[in-house]
């Protein structure tokens, strides 16, 4: 059954990048390392006041995740070109769109781990009342995590066997994670607040809208892009 | 087979820029000057038009992409970037003129509008795809990347426009160049089309010497392949 | 005829590395491929692999297009890299549960593979732990994890000891025996001696064709 021939693949490339990532030494402790950091960084170039720091702490937690990402998402076709492993990837039958469905699914695990680490810690450090409608809040965080990890694996195909993977993937990237930056903030911060003219709704459409286009994009795309 | 340009280009070439400077002076000699702002509404009638050209050669660059990644066909590959280096230019006179326009009318050279800010993104979009160009040495994977880059940045736009619009209506926006009064659209009008036929000219020219380009290289496969 | 090219052309950059490469391997045949280091070699096989497309010429391998045709061509080929393309931080088992799953075939088969190339007391080591010559007996038992009509192999003797050519020349002779062939890139003919039926020369990027048995080496 062929379907089931490319579920496995699926999960075998899945299962294979976060078992390398979780036993690498830089691994998820490194990229998860840098994302609190950068939102240490920020808390003491906007803080000390906790009413700036309240404001600033939507903003503060989607940075530090776009810019632990990048890490991440490189990572994930480094593994593949530091031993030459592409090749033999490339050579084994069945379609390509299994390669890049096993690399998001493990992408998406990776950095919603990620999320959740950088998360917690700014409510501790910006000093954030957990709302009522943490939830709805959770849904936009991952509908968010869905835009990025897609777009980032994505560009990081191309981007990590290119001269400059590390100035070339966050220029591609970050111009085309405008919306995804702003819906979730907006929304986020709509959320954390009473929301009381429930535009929330409106973000959410927008990044479903959003997951989805470019969900099948990427799809497509990916053939064209992943031959040498 | 490579052939050069006919003289009808250069014609071409002359006159539009002949109609570029009639449109020009037509709206500024014939449209009255504005409220507060005097003749400075003027810088209008150029910053318009370019916007609409770099949305104009940001829709060439989607289609070209789309129709490379469908026939392979390498001159789909050379129009698109063609049409992205004249989409940068354009794109980055409007922000300029934007600035310009903005000094003595808001007092600072930058606000979060709606407009500016999308179009700075749609910068940022040709800018990375003009870097992955130079970054990939490869012409087929360059032209295959670049044809997704290009496609999936273009696809962006109206996203990215429409989300920092509904990102900017909660704050009232300042009143921008593009908020019309009748008396200008015949001069706005008028300089469109006669930039259009500057883009197409430009277009037109940057693709010849792509093609040049490639015919070099052409050449050198037949010196390298000939001869036993 | 199990490998057909004609004219392949392959730049990198404005360096022209093949210059129209024609060769012919036949069914039953094993083929070397001679050349000093950069002659092209590696690329002639990534094209006929399927991992290259050509700037010119053709190719096809089992009479399928190896750029129209290359999911099919790869069903048939077994490729063996310079580089082992391992994931280094995985354990040899771990290795080969990957490959099986990807060709859709059992974890059995993965034991006695190990077994077969001599690795069976280091299953449960990461690959990072592995000399060179481990790492290329563990990318060969890749490759014998299914049975390819058409080998591809690229100085598949490099650090391999005795033990482990002997093992080369077993699967390339498994291989002719049930009908294949075999286009070996090596820059070196000794371990290849009683295997090889013909040797190609590929220098300048072109072949200048060499029909001489391997009864004058040594």
């Amino acid at each position: 059954m062929a379907w089931k021939d490319d579920w496995r693949r699926v999960r075998a490339i899945a299962r294979k990048d976060l078992t390398t990532e979780l036993r690498a030494k830089a691994g998820f402790n490194g990229v998860a390392s840098l994302a609190v950091t950068i939102l240490i960084l920020l808390g003491l170039a906007l803080g000390p006041d906790g009413e700036a720091l309240r404001n600033a702490a939507v903003g503060a937690v989607w940075l530090a995740t776009l810019f632990s990402g990048v890490l991440a998402f490189n990572r994930s076709f480094q593994v593949e070109l530091e031993s030459g492993a592409l090749e033999p990837l490339l050579l084994y039958p069945g379609p390509r769109w299994t390669i890049f469905a096993g690399k998001l699914l493990g992408n998406l695990v990776f950095v919603s781990l990620m999320v959740a680490v950088v998360m917690i810690v700014g409510i501790v450090l910006y000093g954030i009342t957990i709302p009522d409608r943490w939830p709805t809040l959770l849904g936009v965080t991952a509908l968010g995590v869905v835009g990025l990890v897609v777009l980032g694996t994505f560009y990081a195909s191309m981007a990590s066997r290119s001269r400059a993977r590390e100035v070339l993937l966050p220029l591609l990237l970050f111009p085309m994670l405008v919306p995804v930056l702003l819906a979730a903030t907006t929304a986020s911060k709509a959320l954390l607040g009473a929301d009381l003219m429930h535009e929330s709704g409106a973000w959410i459409r927008l990044l479903i809208g959003y997951d989805i286009v470019f969900l099948i994009a990427t799809f497509i795309a990916f053939e064209h892009v992943i031959e040498a | 087979m490579y052939q050069p340009p006919p003289r009808a280009s250069a014609l071409f070439g002359g006159i539009a820029f002949i109609a570029v400077i009639a449109a020009q002076a037509f709206a500024i000699m014939t449209s009255p000057a504005e409220g507060d702002m005097g003749h400075l509404q003027k810088i209008m009638y150029v910053h318009v038009p370019a916007a609409w050209m770099a949305f104009i050669s940001f829709f060439v660059v989607l289609v070209f992409s789309i129709l490379y990644m469908v026939r392979k066909r390498e001159n789909d590959d050379l129009i698109a970037a063609s049409a992205a280096e004249v989409g940068a230019v354009f794109t980055g006179l409007t922000l300029a003129l934007g600035m310009i326009w903005g000094r003595p009318a808001w007092g600072v050279w930058w606000v979060w509008d709606a407009r500016l800010t999308s179009t700075l993104v749609l910068f940022l979009i040709f800018v990375g795809y003009l870097a992955l160009r130079s970054f990939v040495d490869d012409q087929s994977q360059r032209a295959r990347w670049s044809a997704a880059v290009g496609a999936f940045g273009a696809i962006n736009v109206p996203i990215v426009y429409m989300s920092v619009k509904w990102w900017r209506t909660l704050h009232q926006p300042p009143s921008s160049p593009d908020t019309l009064d009748p008396a200008y659209t015949m001069g706005l009008r008028l300089n469109a089309i006669a930039l259009l036929l500057v883009t197409i000219y430009f277009i037109r020219k940057r693709y010849e010497i792509a093609r040049l380009e490639r015919a070099t290289e052409h050449l050198a496969e037949s010196v390298a392949m000939g001869g036993k | 005829m199990a490998i057909e090219a004609e004219g392949l052309g392959k730049r990198f950059g404005i360096r022209w590395v093949l210059r129209g490469v024609t060769l012919n391997v036949r069914k039953g045949e094993a083929v070397a491929l001679r050349g000093s280091n950069g002659s092209g070699k590696s690329t002639v096989l990534r094209i006929l692999g399927t991992l290259l497309q050509p700037n010119a010429g053709a190719a096809n391998v089992n009479g399928r297009d190896v750029v129209g045709q290359a999911s099919s061509v790869r069903l048939d080929v077994g490729y063996l890299a310079h580089t082992p393309g391992l994931y280094d931080d995985l354990t040899a088992r771990e290795n080969l549960e990957f490959a099986a799953d990807m060709l859709g075939l059992s974890h059995s088969v993965v034991q006695p593979t190990l077994g077969r190339v001599g690795l069976g007391g280091v299953t449960e080591t990461r690959v990072r732990g592995f000399s060179a010559g481990m790492q290329r007996r563990l990318a060969l038992a890749r490759l014998m994890m299914r049975t390819p009509k058409v080998l591809l192999l690229d100085e598949p003797y490099s650090n391999l000891d005795e033990s482990g050519i002997a093992l080369v020349n077993e699967v390339i002779r498994d291989v002719m025996t049930s009908g294949g062939a075999a286009l070996l890139a090596l820059h070196e003919l000794a371990p290849a001696k009683g295997i090889i039926d013909r040797t190609l020369n590929l220098a300048d990027g072109r072949i200048s064709t060499n029909d001489t048995a391997l009864l004058e080496t040594v």
